[in-house]
């Protein structure tokens, strides 16, 4: 193509091919280290064992058990300083971070196949099916079209602040699959503060989302961070109360122990505290950004809220993010209200790990259905709702089942009869105040008037349509 | 020994992760930076308003109703925050404890219905 042709002028730089040669063979080693260190672990080539499939902790506790034995003669002055079993916490965290972060990265890659799937199913299309069978690589033609994209940075933005919130939005979505029980012995962080740590960790994201609405110096991005930041801070408090009522039941805040209750009384907190579990679930797709509440980035009104201004892998970084958290938020409904690993004794059977993420990825199908199916809220009624619908009723509920726990505490009927009880009570009482309050509010549907859609032709045009609409 | 092993057990994992997350993205941000194209034009830095040039910054002031949720936000996490312990440790104390939950939560929500008739909750 001769100059002539071509008037812009535009020096490009594009790096040899090398370089991504390199990049492929350094994944390729991570993934055979990987898979090498899982085998070493799981066939029990360390000390002679076979380890059960069913329960992969095992495995990583006889490593840690065998590495303390290895490492009694360990220097005193380390062990002064850092604890007697440093060497094998470092190496049961190192290896715990490399199993996240294989997981989370497989996970993502999935996810953007089975998300596109699936509404393109609910939307009757078909979804991407061009790319290798059914698709099923087209995340990877995503993740190298994103990748080779250019970074662009808008002119008056901050440029340090424009940076930080890809990274400061990646680590807490890494982070809060740490406390996931996946199985008995199966989780990476089990601290006795677990709910608390979730919370914290979770609603770190908002400060990144508000940086980057802020960092970009679009009017957009900031509306839609304002939006975020004002959403996401509203429902972080239904969400606390949802889970204050579990920890309030299972007098622990640890989550392994909050499924081990649910297993011993051999029900699901679920079905005790309807009200919990749909204040849970209504408050995380708020705190997703998903589309009942997706008003932070609603694409028809503001282009894309807090990340309209990124782009390439930046982008890419927040999208994955936004998908991951999706299924997290599926695997603490199921930890928190359906009994996490167990499945009425067939935890025995099947491996505790494959339930848990049966019902981790139902409540993650439960999302993609909604953001399929239901419009999106306007903000105002969004804010009405949280502050006051669900903050008074979830208070309410809040006393009452501290009141179910005392009772409990102070009969001795049989389990069964008692628990059953507590969730009549519930029900009722959500049944109940869900009515009373929404009076109280002022809906009142039996007196709306029921307006048949009619053309506005035949009601004798726009004069008479706006006289409908006034009356 | 015994505290600084549980520190090891708990947060040391946590640092772990954080530090391998970081370096995944960090990991990602280089590969494109390498991978990507990247040339001088300035015009591409203008930044998106609908095809036309931005009228002036977009940092300006934010709307003061997002503050009062700010505020009305701030009481009652940290009352989240009292609550947990109480949570965790009301089956031991007893019914005393159930009563003095009732006035500390009987006072928010006093404070809530006053904001709400003082029209802090409206969206004008």
């Amino acid at each position: 193509m001769s100059a002539a042709l071509d008037p812009i002028r535009v020096r490009v730089r594009v790096t040899s091919p090398r370089l991504a040669v390199t990049l492929g063979i350094v994944l390729v080693l991570f993934g055979a280290a990987s898979i090498g260190i899982a085998y070493v672990v799981v066939s029990g080539m360390l000390d002679g064992h076979w380890y059960d499939f069913r329960d992969l902790g095992l495995g990583m506790a006889h490593l840690r058990e065998w590495l303390n034995e290895v490492n009694a003669g360990q220097p005193a002055a380390l062990s002064a300083f850092l604890g007697d079993q440093w060497i094998s916490y470092i190496t049961g965290a190192l290896l715990g971070a490399t199993g996240i972060l294989t997981f989370f990265g497989l996970l993502l890659l999935i996810l953007v196949w089975v998300e596109r799937r699936l509404i393109g199913r609910i939307q009757v299309r078909k979804g991407p099916n061009r790319v290798g069978p059914f698709g099923l690589l087209q995340p990877v033609a995503d993740a190298l079209k994103l990748i080779q994209k250019e970074v662009l940075i808008p002119i008056g933005a901050d440029r340090f602040m424009f940076y930080l919130p890809p990274v400061l939005v990646f680590i807490p979505g890494l982070l809060v699959w740490a406390v996931v029980p996946w199985a008995p012995n199966m989780n990476y962080l089990d601290t006795n503060v677990g709910v608390i740590y979730l919370i914290a960790i979770s609603s770190t994201a908002t400060l990144a989302i508000f940086m980057a609405g802020w960092a970009s110096n679009n009017h957009y991005a900031l509306l839609g961070a304002m939006r975020t930041v004002a959403m996401m801070i509203s429902y972080e408090i239904p969400l606390s109360l949802a889970l204050l009522m579990v920890v309030l039941m299972t007098g622990s805040m640890q989550l392994s122990t909050i499924v081990q209750w649910q297993v011993d009384h051999h029900v699901w907190l679920g079905m005790l505290m309807p009200l919990a579990l749909f204040t849970f679930f209504f408050s995380s797709t708020a705190e997703l950004n998903r589309t009942p509440n997706d008003i932070a980035e609603a694409e028809s009104e503001i282009v894309a809220g807090f990340h309209t201004e990124y782009s390439g892998m930046k982008f890419g970084l927040f999208y994955a993010v936004e998908l991951g958290n999706a299924v997290a938020v599926g695997a603490f409904v199921a930890a928190f209200f359906l009994g996490g690993w167990s499945l009425f004794g067939l935890e025995t059977w099947i491996p505790p790990y494959l339930i848990f993420a049966a019902k981790a990825f139902g409540g993650y199908f439960v999302l993609v259905w909604l953001r399929g199916t239901l419009p999106r809220f306007r903000l105002d009624q969004l804010m009405s709702f949280a502050w006051k619908y669900l903050i008074p009723i979830s208070l309410l509920q809040v006393l009452l089942v501290a009141i179910e726990v005392t009772a409990m505490r102070y009969m001795h009927f049989p389990d069964f009869v008692e628990l059953s009880l507590v969730g009549a009570a519930n029900l009722a009482f959500t049944i109940f105040i869900v009515r009373a309050w929404a009076t109280f509010l002022g809906y009142r549907p039996e007196r709306e008037q029921v307006l048949k859609p009619t053309m506005a032709k035949q009601m004798g045009g726009l004069r008479a349509a706006e006289e409908m609409r006034t009356r | 020994m015994d505290h600084l092993d549980q520190l090891f057990g708990t947060y040391a994992a946590v640092f772990a992760a954080t530090i391998a997350g970081f370096i995944l993205v960090v990991t990602a941000l280089i590969a494109s930076r390498l991978l990507a194209p990247f040339s001088v034009e300035r015009n591409k830095g203008t930044s998106y308003e609908c095809g036309m040039l931005p009228l002036r910054r977009a940092q300006t002031s934010i709307g003061m109703r997002y503050y009062l949720y700010a505020i009305l936000f701030i009481i009652f996490d940290v009352e989240a925050v009292f609550i947990f312990p109480w949570a965790l440790s009301y089956v031991e104390v007893g019914p005393m404890a159930y009563y003095e939950m009732l006035v500390f939560i009987g006072i928010l929500a006093a404070g809530l219905a006053y904001a709400w008739k003082k029209g802090a909750l409206k969206w004008q």
